[in-house]
């Protein structure tokens, strides 16, 4: 073996309508993380699934430990000592942790009979290992999302591979677990590893890689030491341009009160939530994993019922039963879980636009009116930067930024006095980032409010207003912006209820 | 951003033969059957195949599982199934034929002794399909029973029922009034009015699906169930409506063709369910949901009625008729998949 693990030497490969990789290369050295750096639609994960034998490529070498190999499949990546995280998670949901940790690969007593014990032995062991003591027997689709990719990352780094690709492994961990992978690599670095990590967020490739190789659309720009670099001359490298300035906030009125919710429960989830959301207010929510914040917001939305409380907007009190009716009153949600709740993968990239919007497209006998339905999802593309061959290209072919982008135009296209992003801008690159962030201050001073759930600490208090911080389903605390510190909220949201107020 | 970051054509740009071929790899099938049966035909000697009488025959004898094709299109794309198509066929055929006996004739053994209007006893037939569509997709949506099970349960019941309505009888002697909405010719008999009937139907199903936010919703549905429920729509609303469409092309199919035969019969429609099904999974509408287009329906009905006459023409028995359909079957589902397996590859 030479000084490199793994070369991928001139890969290229094409996609009906974009060619995704243009003769790209990457050498990862053995002992070290390699960040893999581009915006949405680069090639990063394309490049991956190459590898581990997903894709095809059209053209390329591949050398692994100094021999050439063109994996068929990814059985056969694993076998020689390739693993990956996926971006997009792919749990069995009504399988138990332990039947999802060892599926394909289950300890047996002789040939046929599974050893259960072991099974379960092993999966605690593993959990340990990444921090988790929920009992392996319990449902994966039970998990929260954070959790089922803390189990997807035990998965991988279980394989004993030694070439361990993570796709974007933080995107739905907040900053805990994300210590905790970080402890988990560097051990790994340490056993002599190679690990491959893409990444939107700059402040991890610059605490936790050694290298880095940045693509821009399909080609390969260049190769450098992480100490050579700063987080500006890596943005340069990836967009090919100096970039604006992050959390372009702007100081705008704050008007009356537009959403009110009063006592909302919601057994064994959340209890007495009350905040108001006023015009031109940006509202944070701030917590760990499990504070619950995804199922209050999911409950003011329709999509759970509510046992107590009330929701007001206008001074008015909602009943609320379903998405549709929120819709009705002018509140969108964008959604934290893209796949489940978010994309309709077979459908175009323009019907995934409008549909939320379509009843505005109904003219005289039910007939919609196409042609303003497209003109107006693709203004909003266009706005947004959409990378897509065509609108009629199914979304699921998009790069996950691209289809994070999709669904933040189906709600700006639906105009709602009220937005609720959860994880907005997980997945999107660096560039879309600050257009997304730039977008929800403008809907903010235009007299909107917004309710904004990150578990990306700098992104909540950039953009804030005031913040409310969540403990296992009770409110902790609300922070106005003038003091906000890391440390304050973060105290708040380790806080047992009892101590407040 | 860079130049090219955002490539965006008008995806009218113009597509090679191939891609249109995999696109499409129904109609290349139809075309290519077209094309066999013919030379068969011309070299067992026998008359030129594709004539218009053929062709006419073909279309009127494949109304009744057309129609079913164009419901049950609408249940598959929201990625369900509907099994009790024919049993409904079987019921609204015996419900609505009684109400429309020609009473003079008394030799007949099924006797109702109430007779409406021609024509309310076709919207009787109607109203059937449409209520055992509505129970069928109120299970789906509200219960949340899988489609296959709960219409496997009307699939029985409303056999069940027909066959208790008749005492497994024929209703027959059915009168003109009734008899001529399926029966009746224009242009000197080269016109049949279920053919215009089906030629309606499948418009309406294309406008449906294409024009309406009811079309837009039942792809989303298909599609993510979840998502689409997020975004606004209402799930189950939609399901029951999606139903309720299949149960009244049923509907529809008993009519016409109790209509034509010119008696209803608790058997009828046996089977037709899968005649349906398979004529839209042939015609690319995939299992999986979300996805279909109303020609490739057409496509497939046309592709199992040609396959279907055609081999009754040369005279080939009809067991293997069966073996032949199953194999189309298979191998359009397999071009089907291979076009979306070399997109991923
Ligand atoms: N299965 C597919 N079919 C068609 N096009 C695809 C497919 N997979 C990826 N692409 C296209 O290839 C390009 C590269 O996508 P890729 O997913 O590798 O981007 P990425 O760098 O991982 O972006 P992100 O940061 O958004 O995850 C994109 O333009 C995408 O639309
Ligand atoms: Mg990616």
């Amino acid at each position: 073996m030479g000084e490199y693990v793994l070369e991928m030497l001139n890969v290229s490969k094409a996609f009906p309508g974009v060619q995704a990789l243009d003769g790209v290369t990457l050498r990862v050295r053995p002992g070290s993380v390699h960040a893999l750096m581009g915006e949405n639609g680069a090639g990063k994960s394309t490049l991956m699934k190459c590898l581990i034998g997903i894709n095809s490529m059209d053209e390329g070498t591949i050398i692994l430990r100094g021999e050439e190999v063109n994996f068929p499949d990814t059985i056969t990546a694993l076998n020689s000592g390739v693993s990956m995280i996926h971006q997009e998670l792919n749990p069995i949901p009504l399988r138990s942790i332990s039947d999802n940790l060892w599926v394909g690969r289950e300890p047996r007593k002789g040939k046929f009979v599974l050893d259960k014990k072991k099974m379960y032995e092993d999966s605690k062991a593993l959990l340990a290992q990444v921090g988790m003591d929920d009992d392996p027997e319990v449902l994966v689709g039970t998990l929260t999302v954070a959790k089922q990719q803390m189990i997807e990352i035990a998965k991988a780094v279980s394989y004993d591979a030694d070439v361990i690709i993570m796709d974007e492994p933080t995107s739905s961990l907040t900053d805990s677990e994300t210590d905790k992978l970080f402890e988990i690599i560097r051990r790994l670095r340490d056993e002599g590893k190679a690990i491959i990590y893409i990444s939107h967020k700059m402040d991890e490739i610059f605490e936790i890689c050694d290298e880095a190789t940045v693509f821009r659309d399909g080609k390969y720009v260049g190769t450098d030491f992480i100490k050579n670099l700063t987080t500006e001359s890596l943005i340069k490298m990836m967009v090919g341009r100096e970039l604006d300035a992050m959390f372009p906030k702007i100081d705008c009125e704050i008007g009356e009160p537009i959403l009110k919710v009063e006592n909302l429960s919601s057994p064994g989830w959340f209890a007495d939530v009350s905040f108001e959301l006023h015009r031109g207010e940006i509202l944070g929510f701030a917590g760990l994993v499990g504070a619950g914040r995804t199922e209050v917001m999911e409950t003011i939305f329709g999509m759970r019922e509510k046992s107590g409380g009330s929701i007001y907007k206008d001074g008015e009190e909602l009943d609320i039963t379903c998405p549709s009716d929120a819709i009705d009153n002018k509140i969108g949600m964008l959604t934290e879980d893209r796949r489940k709740t978010g994309i309709v993968p077979v459908s175009s990239v323009l019907d995934n636009i409008s549909i939320a919007n379509i009843k505005s497209y109904v003219g005289p006998a039910h007939v919609l009116n196409h042609k303003k339905m497209s003109e107006e999802a693709a203004e909003y593309g266009s706005k947004l930067s959409i990378k897509t061959p065509t609108w009629k290209t199914p979304i699921a072919s998009l790069s996950g930024g691209n289809q994070q982008k999709v669904l933040v135009a189906r709600w700006l296209l639906t105009d709602p006095d009220v937005l609720i992003v959860d994880e907005p801008t997980r997945g999107i690159d660096v560039g879309a980032k600050s257009e997304i962030h730039s977008i929800i201050t403008n809907l903010a001073a235009e007299g909107k409010g917004i309710i904004m759930i990150s578990s990306e600490m700098p992104e909540v208090m950039g953009m804030a207003d005031r913040i409310i911080v969540m403990h296992e389903g009770r409110m902790t605390g609300i922070v106005d912006r003038k003091d906000f510190t890391q440390e304050h909220i973060m105290e708040l949201a380790a806080l047992p209820t009892e101590k407040v107020r | 951003m860079t130049e090219n970051t955002h490539v965006i054509k008008s995806g009218k740009e113009k597509k090679s033969f191939g891609a249109w071929a995999s696109d499409n790899s129904m109609w290349v099938i139809l075309i290519g059957l077209i094309v066999i049966m013919c030379i068969a035909t011309l070299i067992k000697g026998g008359a030129f195949f594709l004539t218009y009488t053929n062709i006419s025959n073909i279309f009127q004898s494949e109304v009744g599982p057309g129609l079913l094709a164009m419901g049950v299109m609408f249940v598959i794309i929201s990625k369900g199934i509907d099994l009790s198509m024919g049993s409904v066929v079987s019921l609204a055929s015996v419900i609505s034929g009684a109400f429309a006996q020609d009473v003079a004739y008394s030799a007949r053994i099924f006797k109702s002794g109430l007779v409406v209007h021609g024509f309310i006893a076709l919207i009787i037939g109607l109203a059937v399909g449409c209520i055992v569509g509505l129970i069928n997709g109120s299970l789906v949506a509200y219960t949340k029973i899988h489609p296959f099970i709960a219409t496997l349960g009307t699939m029985s019941a409303g056999r069940g029922f027909a066959l208790l309505f008749t005492q497994g009888n024929p209703v027959s002697q059915l009168n003109k009034d009734f008899t001529q909405f399926g029966a009746t010719n224009y242009l000197g008999g080269k016109l049949h009015s279920n053919v215009l009937i089906f030629i309606l139907i499948a418009l309406i199903a294309w406008f449906i699906l294409n024009q309406t936010r009811f079309g837009r919703n039942i792809y989303a549905i298909g599609g993510n169930q979840e998502a689409a429920r997020v975004a606004g729509v209402k799930v189950e609303k939609n399901l029951v409506a999606i139903y309720a469409w299949c149960g009244t092309m049923c509907g529809l199919a008993a009519v016409l063709t109790a209509g034509r035969t010119g008696s209803a019969n608790p058997t009828l429609g046996l089977n037709w369910e899968l005649d349906g099904i398979a004529a839209a999974t042939i015609g690319g509408i995939s299992q999986n949901g979300g996805v279909g287009k109303v020609s490739g329906c057409i496509a497939g009905i046309l592709i199992l009625g040609i396959l279907k006459s055609a081999l009754i023409y040369l005279g080939v028995s009809s067991y293997y008729q069966e073996i032949v359909k199953g194999i189309i079957i298979v191998v359009a589902v397999v071009l089907d998949n291979r076009k979306m397996m070399g997109k991923q590859a």
